[in-house]
């Protein structure tokens, strides 16, 4: 190959690989899965719309406890969005000791919050809420809870484990602070889904 | 090889927000117990989600510090399908009218 042949593919290489809007390949790869899960949960919570208006009997069931619940779920999820900040923030100005204690601080909220979840259905299973029937009205209900809030809890376990796995390679020198930047990004989101989850699917069916 | 430094806010700014993303769904829960119509609680709710989402976006995520493309390529396409999900409505309002097969 000649020289100006070696220099127009260094050339395209260079082209072909210059990252997108000056991120990582890896951060713009989150990003994309971001807005497809963001799609996701929107269209659930579209379905969920879909049904609660056009069922004439849909259930209020929650009290002021389960709202109360809600709210601390909410607290302590977005508590381990700041701390998640705050191991990002360590990492990046080299405090590698410090960073690992926020990023295991966050993993912890996100624990917290499972379990806050898990109570908070089975105090809903022991009032006789299933999947298919309730109580109180439209059996429709406990479909659309579940898949919204599993789907929800879903990520969140998902979630721990990603950081978990991170924090650990991170302490072994495997992964950066870019790494924990881009799970950070990821554990900003769920925290930002749970800010709809809230509302539509809790404050909307408040027992009155 | 190129190297990323990546955005970095303040703690100030993170706490600012922290606090103001608590304050709106406190307020959240002051409008869920107003006795206003289900329709308007609804869209006071989705506003207030909607900011607390802007203000986790824009600091938490810093999309505010990335380049402005990032944005404009990302947030107009999710922004589009999530709205092109509202035709749903009208067959939603066409059950509960057609009672009493809406079961």
């Amino acid at each position: 190959m000649s020289e100006a042949n070696l220099t127009m593919h260094s050339t395209a290489i260079e082209a072909r690989e210059a990252p997108a809007f000056a991120i990582p390949h890896k951060k713009l790869v989150m990003w994309l899965f971001i807005i497809s899960d963001a799609v996701t949960f929107g269209a659930i919570l579209f379905a969920y719309g879909y049904l609660r208006n056009a069922t004439t009997d849909w259930p209020k069931p929650f009290e002021s406890a389960s709202v109360l619940n809600a709210y601390i779920m909410t607290c302590v999820l977005v508590t381990s969005s700041l701390t998640m900040l705050l191991a990002i923030r360590a990492a990046k100005s080299g405090e590698k000791p410090r960073a690992i204690v926020w990023a295991w601080l966050t993993m912890a909220g996100g624990l917290m919050f499972a379990l806050l979840h898990v109570k908070e259905w089975l105090g809903l299973i022991r009032q006789g809420l299933t999947l298919l029937a309730n109580p109180w009205g439209s059996g429709l209900f406990g479909a659309a809870f579940f898949s919204i809030t599993g789907l929800h809890l879903t990520h969140v376990v998902a979630g721990c484990v990603a950081i978990s796995v991170v924090t650990l390679g991170y302490k072994r020198g495997r992964y950066d602070s870019m790494d924990l930047e881009i799970w950070g990004l990821y554990w900003h989101f769920v925290d930002l889904v749970w800010m709809f989850v809230v509302p539509l699917v809790y404050l909307l069916n408040l027992k009155r | 090889m190129e190297t990323f430094e990546g955005p970095s806010g303040s703690v100030t700014t993170y706490l600012v927000v922290y606090v103001a993303i608590l304050a709106i769904s406190g307020l959240q829960i002051l409008v869920a117990y107003s006795s206003i119509e289900t329709a308007s609680m609804l869209f006071r709710m989705l506003a207030l989600a909607i900011v607390q989402a802007g203000l986790a976006i824009t600091f938490f995520m810093h999309m505010k510090s990335e380049k402005r493309n990032l944005a404009l390529f990302l947030l107009p396409a999710t922004v589009f399908v999530l709205a092109m999900m509202n035709m749903i409505w009208s067959d939603s309002f066409r059950l509960l009218t057609m009672r009493p097969f809406a079961h």
